[in-house]
Parts: C-alpha cells; structure tokens; sequence
C-alpha cells in the first residue's frame, strides 16, 4: 500500500520534470487548457446561448467532436488485437502508448459531453434514475466508462509492476486485454446506435453508420498513434521499430480503403434514390436553397480522405514522410467528415422543414480547443511517466535503494 | 514531450544538492506554484457572476423524482416553487398538481381546412405557458403550404403577409404531438420525461440535465430547449401554475406543449383551442365515444402527419368533406402578441 502511494506521488512529481521543451509545450497546453476552462465558466453563468446550438440545430461541435475522438479510442485496439491476437511482435513494446491513448481520449469524451449538458450540476440524476437499456444514451455511459475503466486497469497494472520491478502477471491483464478488444467494438457501435436509432432524423436513420463509424475510427486512430509514436522515438530513449509503424500502414491503408468504399454506399444510395429523405445528405454536399456552410468542409474531408488512400496505398507510403502525411490527412479528413460532416447535417433541414445554419461560437470553439489542450496534456503526462518507469530507469528500488518485495 | 534520460534527475532529490540550488529551487518552484493557482482562480473568475439561484443548494441536490415523491414532498416541492417565483416575480402563484383524470385519454383534431394561420394559438400558448420571451420560445409553429402538397420541406415558417389567409395557401400548425410510442421517453437518459396515463408526455424540469437528446429525437420539433435564463416580464406572468407544466423554467433544461395539463386535467380546455377564432381546434377524451373528437376520428378525413415514422401521435389533421373556408380574411398576430 505504501509503495503504491509512493508510486502515485512518483508520478505526479515526475509529470513535472522534463527539460525545457517539455515544460514549454506543457505551459502552452496548460494556457490553453485554462482559457477553455475560463470560457466554460462563462457558459456555466450564461448558459449554452453562448454557443452557436439553436433550437434547430440542437447538437454541434461539442457532440461532433466527442463522436470523433470516440473513434480515436479505437487506437488502442487495433495495436492490441495484432499483438495479442495474431501474435506480431512488433507491435508489443508499444501497444501501452495506444492503451494509455484510450484513457486521454475517452476522459476528453467525457468531457465533451459534459460541457454540452444544460445542467451538469444534475449529473448524479444518472445514477439515481438510469433509462437502462431503454436510453442508448445509458448504453453509452456504460460503453465509454467501462472502456476507461479497463484502460486505467491494464495501463495502471503494466506500469506498477514495471516500477516494482515484478513480472506482470498475466492473469491480472490478458483477459482484461480481450475484453477491452470487444469493448472497443461496442463503443463505436453504440455511439453510432445513438443517432442510427433516430426515426425522426432520415440523415442518421441508415445501418452503414455504424459499420462505416468503426472503419473511419479505424483509420483514425492508428494514424494518429503513428504520429504519435514517432514523437515519443524522438524526444524519449523508448525503442520504436519502423516495422511496428508499417504494421500500423497495413491497418490505416485497409480501415481508409473500407471508409472510402462505405462512404461510396451512402452517396449512391442518397443521391441515386434521390427521395425526399435526401436533404440533408443534399445539404452536406451540394447545399440546399442556397445554404452551404458545410459544402467546402465535406469536400475538404472527401479530396483529404481520398488523398490519404491513394498515398497509403503506393508503396512510396513506406517511406515515412509519404507516410505521415497520409495520416495527417486522414485525421483531418475523418475529423471533419465523422464530427461536423455527421452531426450538423442531421440537423439541416428540421423535422418541418426549416432550415437554419450553425456557426460555432468563439467560445464554443475556445472549450473545444481547452479540451483538446488537456487531453493532450494528459497524455504527455502518461507519455512522460511510462517510458522511464517501463524501461527500467526508474523503480522503486532505484529511488529508495531498497528491492521491492 | 518526454525527455530523453540524460535530463532526468532519477537519484534522490533536492536534498543532497547544495544549498543554493535548492533555495533557488525552492524560489522557482514557488513562483510556478503561484502562477500556476492564479491563473487557475483566473479561470475560474466568471463564476462570480453565478446568479445565486443557479447555485446548487442541498434542498435542490436532495429533491427527488416527481415519480418518487410522497404527498408531503410534493407539497414542500410546491411551496418552494411558490416561494422562489414570488421571490423573482413579485407575484403569489397557485402552483398546483393536477393529477391525471381517470378514464381520460386527451387527443387533438386539427382542421386544417378551416385553419387560416393568423398565429393567435401561437401567442395565446405563450401568454398561457409562461415561456421565455428573450431568448423566444413558442410550442407552436404554423406552417404555410401552398395548395396541392402536404410537404413540410416545401414549407413556409415565416410568412408575413398583411392579411391571411393567403390566396392559395393553406396552414398546418404544428406543436406535441403528444405520440403514444414517444421516441422523446424512449431517449432520456435520466427519465426526465414521460407519459401520463391521460396521454400527455411531461417534463420534470427539476430533473432534467439538458443533453437535448429528446430534442434530436422529437421528429415533429416539439421540444424547445433554455439555451439563456428564461425571461418572462412580471406583469405577463400567469400565476395558474402547474409542476408539470407552465411553472417558470430555468436555463439549461427542456421544455414542451402539455396540451395545457393545469387547464384541462381541470375540465378547461388548452389555451389554443380557446383562442382560436375559426373553430380549427378540437380538443377531448377519446375514450368518450360522444366527444368532439371521437367523433371527428370517426367521420372525419384524418391525415396524420408523418405517420411512417410510427409515434402514433394523439394530434390529428382532419378535412371538411366540402373543402371550405368559413371566415373572412383578417391581420394576422403580430410579434408582441397584438392583434
């Protein structure tokens, strides 16, 4: 219990040690960070008049991105299932960084829904009246808290045991592993299931949302874990081979090539159709009545989206210039498309027919970026604590020069 | 990010260095520990401007569902909603909570032939629910349509002409549609919302934490949601209140047409089908098989909008068999609610 306290302290003393680039980049996110945290206290005061949501459009950027990053936790699956499923090695030394990926991400999620709450002083009406499972709603709380919890468990175990210089115990973790490959799966599906259970809005109404939800999110979150895991190659001593990278090409290159394909699905069966039900997907794409906020933004994502494949596909992508910039486009390409590209359109034209825009406010938009800033915050943090603990540089027995028993 | 090791102080701590550096240390790191609270209390700084009756008071944190409420809860539930409207009003309101009436199921027919879209149902429903008039809030919306199509997409909500009827045109208001498989219940997350045996889909506005997933779900645009702190002027206030209907309403919550439940659990009828000048409106009890509207659902043409989506709504269109328009031209109401 001691060691474990101890650990905890360990922890939060060295999030604060780095050289000073580390603190830089810590300080500009904690800027930002707290400017968001000042612009949501200003909503908590004004309420959500102070973000562009209308009557009419009712869901925007906070939903919008929550469901994004829903489909960034999904990193941390696709390093599993290769490693513990398929056995590839390569992948193993850095299957934790998509682990701990999941936990950052999903806490953003959780803040992305709470900062879109009208009263989230009333939270604690979820655990005394709980719409389970008539809600999918609850269904999601469940999902996305069950996800962290198995995250924060396998994460937390693999590195305590590292910093007391034990051998994990594979009971403690593996099946936890499997279950957490499932729940990746449950909580894209489930999220989806969110909008796709909707008669009432024709645009969500359709079963390829879910199963293109999962091969976008896919694609997402391993090209931002190869991002990522050059960075931690870079500025840590934490060994990471090219073929754990390319591992992850092979996974963007089949997710992306699925997406374009589901997505080809929906526009054919939308437009070829062609019936009333199409005004939305019109709105999105092509504008309706001389409304087209979000044609340029779709069809960014689309020539990203379409960019992306191509160069994950010519062997050139193996080289890892060609390689980052495909993975770059395709989180910007997913973010647009999965986020705004999925939610607001919904929304245009209302259920009579109306048709009102969405324009984020700057506020609306300074929380989002103060999200993002703390999410990556945290995960520098967790970046920061793992390499040398997992590397063997720093243990309790080192600290404290006794062995760990 | 992380740095490489070479940076990384992994022996013992400050206390084996020399004096110097540790006071130095010791300085710097309370300087950062001092920027790093203030800037904290810096963000923080907009909560000063909290009205005092957002904040979370223990009565608030302890009240319980409406459903879970004993008499005496309710009672006390009542007397602090009297009290805090008084407060913010100047006005003593009879809030009340009319059950629901046994053997009563309400349903709405709406004859769209007679309808001429003058909006008085629109204001009347305002003046009767005590919704926010800045930002503005309406359970009603009349629709404009031009004569051949039922559409909505082809609809005009904005329609401001110097006199309605138009040529050519017919109405279609549409508010709750009260549905009996309301896709609305099915997606609360916290069961904030519900049906009444009487049909009529509520809102405990004491429990509802304002995800506005009702609202994506509602496929008639029937909930409006308290994006600012409702602004009700005094004088407009109508203090006939009702917990399950029009007492006021704060920010952040939902909101919706109870087909007046405080009127009609009481033998009146909703404010709209009061006001309305053509006899469009016909309100009642279906289960009685002599009221208006049972008979209306039995001899009448009945269009029930959207009726694909399978809510099953208890509102109901009908048509005059000889399609006709009984009443002359008028203005209709305006913004403020004039004639």
């Amino acid at each position: 219990m001691r060691r474990y306290l101890t650990f905890l302290w360990e922890c939060m003393r060295i999030s604060f040690v780095g050289d000073w680039r580390y603190h830089l980049w810590m300080t500009i996110l904690t800027i930002i960070a707290l400017i968001g945290l000042y612009a949501y206290c200003e909503q908590l005061v004004y309420g959500l008049v102070t973000t562009g949501m209308t009557d009419q459009v009712s869901w925007g950027m906070y939903i919008a991105n929550f469901t994004y990053l829903v489909g960034l936790a999904a990193a941390a699956a696709m390093l599993v299932i290769p490693v513990y499923v398929y056995r590839n090695m390569h992948l193993y030394d850095v299957v934790i960084f998509g682990e701990l990926l999941a936990v950052a991400v999903i806490i953003m999620c959780l803040l992305f829904v709470t900062v879109d709450l009208g009263r989230p002083d009333r939270f604690l009406h979820l655990f005394q009246r709980f719409n389970f499972p008539l809600s999918m709603l609850t269904w999601d709380v469940i999902a996305l808290n069950g996800y962290l919890l198995l995250n924060v468990h396998i994460c937390g175990y693999l590195i305590y045991t590292a910093y007391c210089e034990r051998r994990p115990s594979p009971l403690f973790y593996v099946p936890f592993v499997f279950i957490a490959i499932i729940w990746a799966v449950t909580i894209h599906t489930v999220t989806a299931f969110l909008y796709v259970g909707l008669g009432g809005r024709p645009f969500w109404n359709s079963a390829i949302i879910a199963p293109r939800f999962l091969a976008s999110a896919f694609a997402a979150g391993p090209s931002f874990i190869i991002l990522t895991l050059q960075i931690v190659r870079r500025v840590t001593t934490h060994h990471v081979s090219d073929e754990a990278l390319l591992t992850l090409r092979r996974i963007v290159q089949v997710a992306m090539v699925i997406n374009i394909f589901l997505l080809g699905c929906e526009l054919f069966t939308e437009f070829y159709t062609d019936s009333a039900h199409v005004a939305s997907a019109r709105y999105l794409y092509l504008g309706l009545h001389g409304h087209a906020a979000l044609v340029p933004w779709i069809w960014t994502a689309i020539v990203f989206d379409g960019l992306a494949t191509v160069l994950l596909i010519v062997p050139a992508s193996r080289g890892l210039p060609l390689l980052n910039a495909a993975c770059v486009l395709a989180i910007f390409g997913i973010w647009i498309e999965k986020g705004m590209g999925l939610i607001v359109p919904a929304f245009v034209p209302t259920p009579l027919g109306e048709i009102v825009e969405y324009q984020p406010t700057i506020r609306e938009t300074l929380i989002c970026f103060g999200i993002w800033a703390f999410g990556l915050l945290l995960y520098t943090i967790f970046v920061r604590i793992s390499v040398p603990v997992l590397s063997g540089q720093l243990t309790y027995r080192k600290r404290f020069g006794q062995p760990a028993d | 990010m992380a740095p490489t090791s070479e940076h990384e102080p992994l022996g013992p701590p400050d206390e084996q260095r020399s004096p110097a550096l540790t006071r130095r240390g010791f300085l710097s790191k309370g300087a950062a520990t001092i920027a790093g609270v203030s800037a904290v209390a810096a963000a923080l700084s907009p909560l000063r401007n909290l009205d005092p009756a957002d904040r979370p008071t223990l009565e608030k944190l302890l009240q319980k569902h409406y459903k879970e409420m004993t008499p005496e809860d309710k009672q006390r539930v009542l007397e602090r909603i009297a009290r805090q409207v008084e407060a913010r009003y100047h006005v003593r309101p009879d809030v009340q909570d009319p059950p629901p009436l046994k053997g009563v199921e309400f349903v709405y027919a709406l004859n769209i032939s007679r309808c001429i879209g003058c909006r008085k149902c629109v204001y009347a429903c305002v003046k009767e629910n005590n919704p926010s008039r800045a930002p503005e809030i309406q359970y009603i919306r009349v629709l404009q349509m031009e004569k051949g199509s039922i559409d909505v997409e082809g609809s005009n909500h904005h329609y401001d002409p110097p006199q309605v009827p138009e040529h050519d045109s017919f109405y279609m208001p549409v508010q709750c549609h009260q549905c009996s498989k309301p896709p609305c219940v099915k997606v609360c997350p916290v069961e904030a919302t519900w049906q009444e045996p009487d049909g009529i889909t509520v809102i405990d506005y004491d429990w509802c934490i304002g995800c506005r997933y009702c609202e994506a779900a509602c496929p008639y645009w029937a909930r409006r949601f308290n994006f600012a702190e409702p602004q009700v002027p005094a004088e407009e206030l109508n203090p006939d209140m009702a917990y399950l209907s029009n007492r006021p309403r704060t920010k952040g919550v939902m909101e919706k047409c109870t087909y007046c439940l405080h009127r009609v659990r009481r033998g009146r009828m909703p404010a709209c089908v009061e006001v309305c000048p053509t006899g469009s409106r016909k309100f009642g009890n279906v289960l009685d098989p002599d009221s208006e509207v049972s008979y209306i659902l039995r001899e009448k043409r009945v269009y029930i909008l959207k009726q694909d989506i399978g809510t099953l709504p208890r509102f109901f269109y009908y048509f005059d068999e000889r399609g006709s328009r009984y009443h002359e031209p008028i203005a209709p109401v305006g913004p403020g609610g004039r004639t």
